[in-house]
């Protein structure tokens, strides 16, 4: 029998505000335990919850970025259950509504491929919850309640993946998207964008769901990939074996690259949802909306169609450059400054640049050749002063702190020659010297081209202009 | 000296009559006195109490003081005061210093007010006689076989008593008015989000209100001014702007229209408490208000919906008494399950456990569209009703309560009766709207009292009325014998 994987994603994106949700304490990762939790993230008696704004107006430009409908009211609810890290014994969360509902995003699987629409069925404000240590504790658990408070948006998606690549194509997607518009740092080792997957398989053809597994612990695209793609297997002998699947919460486990079960649906949790009566209704107006409609840099997917379209970029090259908001800023100013050449600039971010950046582990706001100086450089290519083999070195040099292309070009003598005499004296004095491959060529043996070549650029040090020196030598030889 | 008024005891020491470390002592010696008995004070903060009188009558003599500086009271225990226990009557919190003042009790303080101590209340403010209280139950001033009524019991009885000049309560279904009425004081349940609930120990935190617990309505007004006001720490605080309440109270009231809902006078309304209302409405017909009978519909419901929503509410503001970081932990917990259970069962009294319970259930899958929902539509509709009413009249009034003080052990093992205690004060607090208990006769011994509801924010006219009344009677003059 064929089967189809029914996949649907819940990912927790942590909010980049500076303080907290519901209290002024700090949400900066990393503190000493038990140093950023205030009387209200102790969940203090009496203590009370004030809402952010800021965590409202991220979700709402995360709202508009997907296309999405803001509930002109949504309120907060008390998801309750016993914790030790849960100080309140309820999670503040949304129930009914969620601040941000029917939204999509579009993806592509397959450079070139067409593009996919996932539907985002709701995203909700909420708060996180601290850390339960169990090392070092003897026995005993400790409890840090600095990330306690800190604002999350949970975003669910429909199930309308039906791979796990199709599942890590839409987690990347949005964990790009959250970046660009800059509500959330991505980071994923410090679990600032995490996921959970619903997965299910069914006969294909068959419109009714499966029963479904929820996966946790799945903080990487690959593990998202690979956990995901086990879960399936794993359904399908299943069921091949004539085995029943009963609806539970899987774990997967990266060391064994397998999913365990941790609790089936009649253990679940009920929730027991109480609308939240220490905080008011959250009241959206239009203009609030038109503002942060307005604040909203240009979208990934967008700007990703502009580099295809107006530039004439592949959906490779669009798609790398777009990867970040940074990294396409600094490609678009390279190529503002250079004033054309979209392949050309592209390709210098893409090849060189991201080859050091990724060599020395450096981010793009890090890199130490500005897009400034970039374009300086490709300009001389463009001029001819330099060959774009050079021009890898003198690349090399301003990354080593040379200084600015023209100073490295002077300094190191690579300037191009694109003298014609001069190339021809050097050529013929090359021909003298080898008669038997001159020869050897004339009777048929094109390969020894490149030999010439080769020849010509070492008795220039690399610097002879490549398209006179082919051109010049295609003469000579046919003499 | 303890029985004259606020204003009174403002006059005396403006006049230097006394000091208000004079003033301090004497109450703090009428506790001594009279609390061993009454066990209407869970701590009694002496030498703070006394410090805070020596920096009033400093500020006094720089000239800075305001009506209330240097005067004492008590503030109910489910106010947290840095620095001194806050119980709510509860083993759970026996051990429990809050780092913070609430709101009302900073106000209090900045106003120059002498704190005497915290007063004891049913257990987190649930029960309405005062008597399931870890401290034990507090007596009834007027007559010590019945209860005070609750859960403010222990602010009611010190006033009544003449041990605290005034005190703060709590209000979710008349924990304010019920024991005002029931001990024979004046007392006000504001408007909510008239004043803030910060660092109250939320019980429900959609019905309640802190209100001032005084003798008249001109003590009421004058605290009410201290305690009222905007909070950006409690997100239903109302940002409008306080008026002097005392400015008001003289005002007259001819022809005010009063609403009596002839649902609140049905069967079931106790035929003594009946008649001595009806004085009290003739009271104000010589005043020259004129009474209009109005139905408020769906008023029979108002007791159930408050039950399930105070539960409801309160068993999620309880979840965070669990053992981990304040509060009542039990001994040598095996393991978590073990402290969760051990902690909650020995921490929690058994009126507290049974609503926690009811509370729990009414929110389960299947339940919460059965018992809460239904409880909020109750609530809607009563607002509903009120807004009609209010259409035709100025104010409402009622009895405070179905009856006067109940024996002391006669209510408390039946949950559901003990609430009916508050049967004519819910509908209040599920409409957010503002109400005074004033006192207005006795049955034997035993006080009663006239409720008057208003209008959103109509604290001021509520205030001006009841001392209209006071001005012609005498009822909240009276002192308990022995006191």
């Amino acid at each position: 029998m064929e089967w189809e994987a029914v996949i649907g994603l819940e990912i927790h994106s942590q909010l980049a505000t500076r303080s907290k949700i519901f209290s002024g304490s700090s949400t900066a990762f990393g503190a000493e335990a038990n140093t950023q939790a205030s009387a209200g993230d102790l969940a203090m008696p009496g203590q009370l919850p004030v809402l952010n704004k800021e965590a409202v107006r991220m979700a709402v430009r995360f709202g508009l970025a997907v296309d999405a409908t803001i509930a002109p009211s949504s309120r907060f609810a008390r998801k309750q259950y016993f914790y030790p890290d849960l100080p309140a014994g309820y999670q503040i969360s949304q129930h009914e509504p969620a601040i941000v509902f029917n939204g999509h995003m579009d993806i592509v699987v397959k450079d070139g491929g067409s593009s996919k629409r996932i539907g985002i069925t709701r995203a909700h404000l909420e708060e996180d919850a601290g850390k339960s240590l169990h090392e070092d504790f003897n026995g005993m658990t400790g409890i840090d309640l600095n990330r306690a408070g800190t604002p999350l948006l949970e975003i669910v998606s429909e199930p309308d993946m039906r791979s796990a690549q199709e599942a890590v194509a839409y987690m990347k997607r949005i964990h790009e998207l959250v970046r660009y518009i800059g509500i959330c740092d991505g980071n994923m080792q410090e679990g600032s964008f995490r996921c959970d997957a619903n997965v299910s398989v069914r006969p294909k053809g068959e419109t009714k769901l499966g029963t479904r597994a929820e996966l946790k612990n799945i903080n990487s695209f690959r593990f998202v990939e690979k956990a995901i793609e086990y879960e399936i297997e794993r359904q399908i002998s299943v069921l091949e074996s004539g085995g029943r699947l009963v609806q539970e919460t899987r774990l997967y486990d990266p060391d064994r690259n397998e999913t365990r079960s941790m609790r089936s649906k009649e253990d679940a949790i009920d929730y027991r949802y109480l609308p939240d009566p220490d905080l008011l209704p959250i009241v959206i107006e239009p203009e609030f909306i038109e503002e942060a409609r307005a604040s909203l840099p240009e979208l990934p997917v967008a700007r990703r169609l502009r580099f295809i379209d107006e530039h004439g970029l592949s959906d490779y090259d669009a798609d790398f450059l777009t990867g970040s908001r940074e990294l396409a800023d600094y490609y678009e100013a390279v190529l503002a400054a250079v004033g054309g050449e979209t392949k050309l600039c592209a390709n210098w971010v893409m090849g060189e640049l991201s080859a050091n950046l990724n060599r020395d582990d450096k981010d793009i706001t890090e890199s130490p050749v500005s897009s400034g100086q970039l374009a300086d450089m490709i300009k001389r290519i463009i001029d001819n002063t330099i060959s774009g083999k050079i021009a890898k070195e003198v690349f090399e040099a301003m990354w080593a702190g040379e200084g600015d292309a023209d100073v490295v070009i002077d300094k190191r003598g690579l300037k191009q020659i694109t003298d014609s005499g001069a190339i021809e004296k050097i050529l013929d004095e090359i021909l003298v010297a080898h008669p038997d491959n001159v020869a050897a060529y004339r009777a048929g043996k094109d390969k020894l081209f490149g030999f010439f070549v080769g020849q010509a650029m070492k008795a220039t040090q690399g610097k002879a202009n490549p398209q006179q020196l082919n051109e010049l030598l295609k003469k000579k030889l046919a003499e | 000296m303890h029985s004259k008024s606020l204003a009174e005891l403002s006059a005396g020491l403006t006049a230097g009559s006394f000091s208000s470390v004079e003033l301090t002592q004497h109450f703090l010696a009428r506790i001594t006195e009279h609390d061993k008995h009454l066990n209407s004070f869970i701590t009694v903060t002496a030498e703070t109490a006394l410090a805070q009188a020596a920096a009033a009558d400093a500020r006094r003599s720089r000239g800075e003081a305001g009506a209330l500086t240097g005067i004492p009271l008590a503030h109910k225990d489910i106010f947290c005061t840095k620095d001194v226990r806050t119980s709510c009557a509860s083993k759970m919190l026996d051990n429990f210093i809050a780092p913070y003042d609430a709101d009302v009790v900073e106000r209090c303080a900045a106003a120059g007010m002498v704190m005497l101590g915290k007063t004891n209340m049913d257990e987190f403010a649930m029960g309405s006689s005062s008597e399931t209280s870890f401290y034990g139950p507090v007596k009834n001033p007027w007559d010590s076989a019945v209860v005070p009524g609750g859960s403010s019991g222990g602010s009611a009885a010190a006033v009544a008593a003449g041990i605290t000049p005034a005190a703060t309560g709590s209000d979710t279904g008349g924990s304010i008015r019920q024991p005002a009425a029931l001990c024979g004081i004046t007392g006000v349940k504001p408007t909510y989000g008239r004043v803030s609930r910060y660092g109250m120990v939320a019980l429900a935190p959609s019905l309640e209100q802190a209100g001032p617990m005084a003798r008249s309505a001109e003590d009421c007004a004058l605290l009410l001014s201290v305690m009222a006001g905007f909070d950006p720490r409690d997100s239903t605080s109302i940002e409008q702007s306080v008026p002097d309440y005392s400015a008001a109270l003289k005002q007259d009231i001819k022809g005010l229209k009063i609403g009596l809902p002839k649902e609140y006078f049905a069967a079931g309304l106790n035929a003594s408490v009946d008649a001595a209302v009806q004085q009290a409405i003739d009271e104000y017909r010589k005043l020259g208000a004129t009474m209009v009978e109005i139905s408020l519909p769906h008023s029979e419901l108002a007791a159930a919906a408050c039950y399930v929503i105070t539960a409801a509410e309160g068993s999620s503001s309880l979840t965070r008494m669990d053992g981990v970081r304040f509060g009542y932990r039990c001994a040598d917990p095996k393991d978590l399950t073990d402290l969760y259970t051990r902690s909650r069962s020995e921490g929690f009294g058994a009126e507290v456990k049974r609503r926690i319970m009811f509370g729990t259930h009414a929110l389960t899958a299947g339940c919460y569209e059965r018992y809460f929902l239904k409880a909020q539509q109750v609530r809607r509709l009563l607002a509903d009703g009120f807004k009609q009413a209010f259409s035709q009249v100025d104010v409402i009034m009622t009895p405070t309560s179905p009856t006067v003080a109940f024996a002391t052990g006669e209510r408390n093992k039946d949950s559901v009766n003990m609430f009916m205690a508050d049967a004519c004060t819910n509908a209040a607090n599920l409409a957010g709207l503002p109400a005074i208990s004033v006192p207005a006769g006795f049955i034997g011994k035993h006080p009663l009292g006239l409720q008057i509801i208003g209008q959103h924010f109509a604290e001021e006219r509520l205030l001006n009325i009841a001392h209209q009344y006071q001005l012609v009677t005498d009822w909240h003059t009276r002192a308990p014998e022995g006191f």
